[in-house]
């Protein structure tokens, strides 16, 4: 078995849905014992190939090589049976049964005995997850933190004796900490023989982890790069066909940035998940909010404006006073909150784009009688769409119809219809293609220098690090300190988030 | 309109028409049903046709679609009332109950729907501020309402013989040739079809039951439409059960039994989801048309009343298996 032959191998595979033609004739060669990246666009093809090596979807034409020799893959079964395992990007765990009974949730499905040994479970559980962290195979999956339900995804695909695997975007919801762990299991595992391949849009991990990548656009084999012979830009140049020559937008200038502070927060806590918080936000600055996931990021913003209670702090908004009672008062002085959790809380997914833009306050597009004017509503959606360059089919179609990042246009849209004078983002470009996320980006400068005052959360430094004027970094639901200008790297904030600083600054 | 997406469109696919749109809605296809129906009952009987029995079909429904109207709100919140057909009984016994004890009958009715108001502000409670599911609440409450009927009367009818004709005739008087409970029927129909497509309140209440996180995260305080959706049914059952005291003359403990099966259907035909968040009055009213032309149609042709019900589950079971396709096709 030399290392070079691959184990598997993808020519000229085409499939369509409808007129749609997702794959174009694809390749993709993997050899045993690499890491593999396949990067692309949102849409370029990654899943339905995915989908395709592991049985889920069948090829149109084209054919599939599995140690050189043509197969079918009929099943997802066939697929596991061949030893391809696939952790998908959405965690799919069942929320009300232990972590041992998820991870062994096929091999218990194969079983033959009728009853459960729960305890000989739980024990494999550990050893399996005992690589990775310290989770109690006991615990009802969904009582752990996301990042937890997919190192227990990743575990769950282990235990399958695998040749092949695939990780979707599985670093999406942990922590650096948490995804250093796992890049240390993937190169375990491929120095073992395993083939992985790594789907991402994070060129970090693609650079710091991967041997190879193979790029996707619209569905079609662009080329496969070696990693150490190029650079990030090579890739995104391939992914998206055209040179971007700037990533992010120009930051705030020292000249709009002298005015009065638009937002003040004092002494914020909640008693339980954060303490003690206090932050400025400068007219025209995007301030970033970093941390680990956990850290009470979210908790704090929703905490602002009041969709969970505080207990103690003070807020003021252009120099006065706030004492919102609840998210609605908050949104009627102007301070509104976009969820990290697009479709599950950020958009009405069966609704239309114009009632999505509409419902922060309906009563903008209704008459004095508390009567909504379609036309009125109409409007708004359109004038809004249009600035934000929204890209859809009618106004009245469903917002699932849209794809991700112009779903998260709408959810913008639905923010700026009220005029806020504070927007508060939570991971505003997750799941988001990088073409959308750039246009996101663009938006949101525009939108500080108009001087809307902008909070950006993120768990993703480069976006922390190129879009904001200043970022705040939280641990354990504290302050742990304050970086601006050069001093905001991935260190200092990586610094900050997990082990703090006596002086709460950076110089 | 067609200019605002004409200004918005990127991708060149032309506006539908009106008359396009119309078509794709649910309820052409009932319309399309309802009309076949007609046609075919039309042959097949000589009495189909005629103004007693359309009117007789009509007054059929024409009531417990007052309930329609609430329960359909109620599932487009995302909620449910199974105790609507307790709720309803209740209203005519407290009404009859305090008219046989001297209270003048305008008066006992108007305490009646209160009373019910409040049943449903109870259970509004226990649903935003407990916390517990409408089903179990409402589950609950149609026992209990059931109970308290049977004890305040022992079981048996209250005959109302003494109700003054001027109370009797909005349950059985006419305005020329239409029946007073018709009007009722399409007045409440009309004010809440209306207000469910044009009004910010009844926007709310379509918000909260598509999807109550994200309501809540636009600053929509779903506690309160819940709560408002939950007393509006029942006030609504109340309304409903006043009407029928009138009607019939009588207050009757047993009344409604299986009402909110009815009610359900003829709602989730008409294009409610017991998801929440889908629904129109209009599709709800055709339902309840659908459901009550089929029985008649049954009971013109001789069948066995012990067929209707086979016959009317069949067709609650088609429409959402029609309709769940529909929905998979669209996503």
């Amino acid at each position: 078995m030399t290392q070079n032959e691959p184990i598997l191998e993808v020519r000229n595979v085409t499939r369509a849905f409808g007129p749609v033609r997702a794959l174009q004739g694809v390749n993709l060669s993997l050899r045993r014992g690499e890491i593999h990246a396949l990067a692309g666009e949102n849409g370029a093809g990654k899943s339905t190939l995915m989908n395709i090596i592991n049985g889920i979807l069948q090829p149109d034409s084209g054919e599939i090589l599995w140690e050189g020799c043509p197969v079918r893959i009929p099943s997802p079964l066939a697929a596991q049976r061949l030893g391809i395992g696939l952790v998908h990007q959405e965690i799919a765990l069942c929320p009300d049964i232990s972590v041992a009974e998820n991870i062994f949730m096929m091999a218990t499905n194969a079983s033959q005995s009728m009853f459960m040994n729960y305890r000989a479970l739980e024990t494999r559980a550990r050893q399996v997850l005992g690589q990775m962290s310290d989770i109690d195979p006991a615990t009802l999956a969904g009582d752990l933190p996301i990042s937890a339900q997919q190192l227990v995804e990743i575990a769950k695909a282990l235990t399958l004796d695998c040749k092949v695997l695939i990780l979707d975007e599985p670093t999406a919801a942990l922590t650096s900490r948490e995804a250093e762990v796992l890049f240390g299991i993937m190169r375990g595992l491929a120095a073992r023989g395993i083939a992985i391949i790594y789907i991402s849009h994070r060129m970090a991990e693609i650079f710091g982890n991967c041997d190879r990548v193979t790029v996707f656009r619209d569905g079609q084999y662009i080329t496969t790069f070696e990693t150490r012979e190029i650079t990030p830009d090579d890739v995104i140049n391939a992914m998206v066909g055209r040179v971007m020559d700037q990533l992010y937008p120009p930051k705030a200038t020292a000249g709009t940035l002298a005015g009065a502070p638009v937002l003040e927060v004092s002494g914020l806590g909640d008693g339980r998940r954060f303490h003690d918080i206090s932050l400025t936000l400068r007219r025209g600055e995007i301030l970033g909010i970093g941390g680990l996931i956990g850290a009470g990021r979210s908790e704090i913003a929703r905490g602002i404006c009041r969709l969970q209670p505080v207990v103690t702090g003070e807020i003021r908004l252009n120099g006065e006073q706030l004492t919102p009672r609840d998210y609605q008062d908050s949104i009627a002085a102007g301070i509104v909150y976009l969820s990290e959790d697009r479709k599950g809380d950020g958009v009405f997914l069966d609704m239309s784009i114009a009632a999505n833009v509409s419902a922060l306050d309906i009563r903008r597009v209704a008459g004095p009688a508390g009567l909504i004017s379609d036309a009125r509503e109409m409007r708004q959606a359109a004038d809004l769409g249009q600035r934000l360059n929204l890209k859809c089919g009618q106004l009245v179609d469903p917002v699932s119809s849209l794809s991700g990042g112009n779903q998260q246009k709408v959810a913008i849209a639905k923010m700026l219809s009220v005029n806020p004078r504070v927007i508060i983002l939570d991971e505003p470009t997750r799941g988001v293609d990088v073409g959308a996320k750039a246009e996101i980006h663009r938006i949101l400068r525009d939108l500080a220098n108009d001087g809307v005052g902008i909070i950006v959360i993120s768990s993703e430094m480069p976006e922390l690090i190129g879009l904001c004027d200043r970022a705040v970094v939280i641990r354990e639901g504290r302050l742990s300190g304050e970086v601006e200008g050069t001093a905001m790297t991935e260190e200092n904030i990586m610094r900050l988030a997990s082990v703090g600083d006596e002086r709460g600054q950076v110089a | 309109m067609e200019q605002t997406l004409a200004n918005n469109a990127n991708d060149g696919k032309a506006t539908p028409g009106r008359i396009a749109r119309l078509f794709r809605m649910r309820e052409a296809g009932l319309i399309a049903i309802i009309l076949v129906l007609c046609v075919v009952m039309t042959f097949a009987s000589p009495y189909f046709l005629t103004w007693v029995n359309i009117r007789a079909m009509v007054m059929a429904f024409a009531v417990e679609g007052i309930v329609v109207v609430g329960m359909t709100i109620l599932l487009i919140s995302g909620g449910i009332d199974l105790s609507v057909g307790s709720v309803t009984a209740l209203a005519m016994v407290i009404g009859g109950w305090l008219f046989l004890n001297g209270v003048d009958p305008w008066l006992a009715s108007l305490i009646a729907i209160a009373a019910c108001t409040g049943v449903g502000a109870i259970m509004g409670f226990f649903v935003t501020r407990v916390g517990l599911h409408h089903f179990i609440v409402s589950l609950a409450v149609m026992v209990i309402a059931r109970g308290i009927c049977l004890l305040a009367t022992g079981g048996r009818p209250l005959g109302l013989f003494a109700l003054p004709e001027s109370f009797k005739f909005i349950g059985q008087g006419s305005v020329g040739p239409i029946p007073v409970v018709i009007i009722i029927f399409l007045v409440v129909v009309v004010i809440a079809d209306f207000l469910l497509r044009r009004s910010t309140l009844f926007r709310r209440v379509f918000y909260t039951g598509s999807n109550e996180r994200a309501a809540a995260y636009s600053g929509i305080r779903t506690g309160k439409v819940i709560f408002l959706t939950t007393t509006l049914c029942s006030a609504l059952a109340g309304v409903a059960g006043v009407i029928y005291m009138a009607r019939f003359g009588s207050a009757q403990p047993t009344f409604g039994l299986g009402m909110e099966l009815n009610v359900i259907a003829a709602a989730v035909i008409g294009g409610a989801s017991l998801k929440g968040g889908s629904g129109t009055i209009f599709g709800a009213i055709l339902g309840c048309v659908l459901l009550s032309l089929v029985s008649s149609s049954l009971a013109l042709m001789d069948v066995s009343v012990y067929w209707q019900d086979i016959i009317r589950g069949s067709i609650l079971l088609t429409a959402v298996t029609v309709d769940h396709y529909l929905n998979k096709k669209r996503k």
